[in-house]
C-alpha cells in the first residue's frame, strides 16, 4: 500500500500554482491520474519514481519511508523498484531489444524472465534489432517488456499509449491490462484520454491545478450524460453488456461516455476499441460500425 | 638520405599521451558541464574556449611565467613532484592538455547535452548506479562525439607550434617536435628534410580525418 502525502510548487503556463496532493494506493490496483496537461499529473509519477523531489510531505510505501519531507531522507530511484515507462520510451540506442530487457535484470535474477517476456509480447522476431528500427508501437511493447524485467513493485506509466494509432493501442491496451493482472503489479498511469482511462483503470483520480478534485471509478468519474435532442455522432465503443435480450453499450462521444441500447443484430458486429456512429432514428439510436 | 624519425615519434609520443590525459579529465568534466547549473558556468565555458581564439603565444607566455621555478607552481612540481616543467616534455603534455581541451570537451559535452534525460532516469529507475549507467548507456550513446573529441584534440596536439616554441624551445628527443623541426630545417635551408616531416604530418592527419569522417557516416547511417 501507498500512502503519499506531497506538496510541490510547480509552474505552469498560467503562473505558479501548488501540487498538493494526498492519495492512498492499495496494493495490485490500477489508478489513472487523469487531468488536463500541466495540472501535476507527470509531477506525481516523478515524485513516486524518485525522479522529482517534493518539497514537502511524505510518500510511505508497506512501511517503508520512500520520501520524507522533515527529515530530509529520500530513497535513490534505484532502490525503489519502480519501472517508469517513458513517454519516449527511453529506449537504450546502444542494445538490441534483448539488450534492453537484459540491462533491465536485477543482479542475480535468472535469464528465463527474458525469454518469458520475449515469448509474451511477441518480440522473438525483433529481438536483436536496435530500438531505431522498430515503429511506435513495437518500442512501446520493448518499453514495457523491459519495465516488468525489473521485476518492479510499483510500475509507472507516462501517458503510454498517446504517440499510437487506434488499433495498435487498443491492442497494447489489452495487453497492458493482462500483464498488470498477471503480475498482480501496483499501477499508476497518467492519461488524458478517456476511453483508455475507462478501460484500464480501477480507480480515476481527477488532478486538477494541483489539487485532486474527484475519484472514483471510470463509472463513477465519467457518468454517461445526458443524450443531446439531435445527433449523429462518431463515438468509440468502450464497452458491451447483455441485458436480457439487448445490448448495453457504453461508448465515448467526444468527451463523454454515453450508454445505449443495441440489439443482438448490431452487437454482433461490435467489439471494444470499435469506432461506430451513434444516430437517432425513431425512438431509438442506431449503432453503425465504421472502419 | 635518411632523415631523423625522433622529431616524428615525439610528436605522436605528445599526441597520443595528451589525449590519453584528455580523456581523462576532459570527458567527466564534459558530463559535468552538461548538466550542472552552478551560476559561473558561462565563467568556465569561456575559459575552456580560450585556447580556441588566443593566439598561442599568450598561453605559452603565462605557461612559461607559471612553469618557471621562480613561480609557485613551477617550484611546486620541481621540489615536490620532481619535474622540470619548463623546457621539458612534461611541460608540453600539460600545455598541449591546457591547448587542446576544448577540442575534447565541445563535442562531448554536446553529445551528452543531446542524450535526452529519460535515458538517465530510465537507467536508475531500472536500479542502475550513476555509474553503470555512464559507462553503459551514455557514453556508448554518444560515440561518434567520443571519436570526433579524441581526434580533433589529437590531431591538434600534432598540429601544435605556437606554445611549443614557447615553453619547449628546441631540445632534441626532449620538446623538439615535428612542427619544429620543420620550421628548424627550413631555418637552416634543408627543404629536402622540411618537406619529408611536412609530408608526413600532411598524410598522417589527412588518413587520420579521413577515417573518422568515414566512420561517423559509417555510424549515422546505421542509426538512420
Amino acid at each position: 500500500m501507498i500512502e503519499l502525502d506531497i506538496q510541490k510548487k510547480l509552474l505552469s503556463a498560467q503562473g505558479e500554482f501548488n501540487l498538493d496532493v494526498q492519495l492512498r494506493i492499495e496494493q495490485g490496483e490500477f489508478i489513472t491520474l487523469f487531468g488536463e496537461s500541466g495540472a501535476g499529473k507527470t509531477t506525481l509519477l516523478r515524485s513516486l519514481a524518485g525522479l522529482v523531489a517534493p518539497d514537502g510531505g511524505s510518500i510511505r510505501v508497506n512501511g517503508d519511508v520512500w520520501f520524507d519531507g522533515k527529515t530530509g531522507a529520500t530513497l535513490p530511484p534505484q532502490l525503489r523498484r519502480a519501472s517508469y515507462m517513458f513517454q519516449d520510451y527511453a529506449l537504450f540506442p546502444n542494445m538490441s531489444v534483448r539488450g534492453n530487457l537484459e540491462f533491465a535484470l536485477r543482479p542475480g535474477a535468472k535469464r528465463q524472465r527474458i525469454d518469458e517476456l520475449i515469448e509474451m509480447m511477441g518480440l522473438g522476431e525483433m529481438q536483436q534489432r536496435k530500438p531505431d528500427t522498430l515503429s511506435g508501437g513495437q518500442k512501446q511493447r520493448v518499453a514495457l517488456a523491459r519495465a516488468l524485467a525489473a521485476e518492479p513493485r510499483l510500475l509507472l506509466l507516462d501517458e503510454p499509449f498517446s504517440a499510437l494509432d487506434h488499433a495498435t493501442r487498443v491492442r497494447l491496451q489489452d495487453e497492458v491490462l493482462r500483464l498488470q493482472r498477471h503480475y498482480g503489479l501496483t499501477t499508476v498511469m497518467v492519461s488524458h484520454d478517456i476511453s483508455e482511462v475507462y478501460k484500464l483503470s480501477q480507480r480515476v483520480v481527477v488532478l486538477e491545478h494541483g489539487r485532486i478534485t474527484q475519484q472514483g471509478s471510470p463509472a463513477e468519474i465519467f457518468r454517461a450524460g445526458s443524450g443531446s435532442g439531435k445527433f449523429s455522432f462518431a463515438g468509440e465503443v468502450l464497452a458491451i453488456e447483455t441485458a436480457d435480450v439487448v445490448f448495453a453499450v457504453t461508448l465515448l462521444v467526444g468527451n463523454q461516455i454515453v450508454r445505449v441500447i443495441a440489439t443482438a443484430d448490431e452487437a454482433a458486429h461490435l467489439q471494444q476499441g470499435d469506432r461506430v456512429m451513434l444516430m437517432s432514428k425513431a425512438f431509438n439510436p442506431v449503432l453503425v460500425a465504421v472502419t | 638520405m635518411s632523415y631523423d624519425l625522433q622529431p616524428l615519434f615525439l610528436t605522436f609520443k605528445l599526441a597520443a599521451i595528451t589525449t590519453l590525459i584528455l580523456c581523462l579529465i576532459g570527458i567527466p568534466f564534459a558530463y559535468w558541464m552538461a548538466h550542472t547549473r552552478v551560476r559561473i558556468k558561462p565563467v568556465l565555458e569561456a575559459l575552456v574556449s580560450m585556447p580556441l581564439v588566443l593566439p598561442p603565444s599568450v598561453l605559452g607566455f603565462y605557461l612559461l611565467l607559471a612553469f618557471s621555478p621562480q613561480s609557485w607552481f613551477g617550484h611546486f612540481f620541481e621540489t615536490v613532484i620532481g619535474l622540470k616543467l619548463a623546457f621539458s616534455f612534461e611541460g608540453l603534455v600539460i600545455a598541449s592538455v591546457i591547448f587542446s581541451f576544448p577540442f575534447l570537451v565541445h563535442p562531448v559535452q554536446s553529445g551528452f547535452q543531446s542524450l535526452p534525460a529519460s535515458l538517465t532516469e530510465a537507467a536508475y529507475t531500472l536500479g542502475k548506479s550513476r555509474w553503470q549507467t555512464f559507462v553503459r548507456v551514455l557514453l556508448p550513446n554518444i560515440k561518434p562525439s567520443l571519436l570526433a573529441g579524441v581526434v580533433l584534440s589529437f590531431a591538434h596536439t600534432i598540429g601544435e607550434f605556437g606554445v611549443v616554441m614557447m615553453i619547449g624551445g628546441n631540445l632534441p628527443g626532449e620538446t623538439k617536435v615535428a612542427a619544429i623541426a620543420i620550421y628548424d630545417e627550413v631555418e637552416s635551408l634543408n627543404y629536402d628534410a622540411a618537406n619529408f616531416y611536412a609530408l608526413v604530418l600532411f598524410s598522417i592527419c589527412f588518413v587520420i580525418l579521413l577515417t573518422v569522417y568515414l566512420l561517423n557516416r559509417k555510424m549515422l547511417m546505421k542509426v538512420g
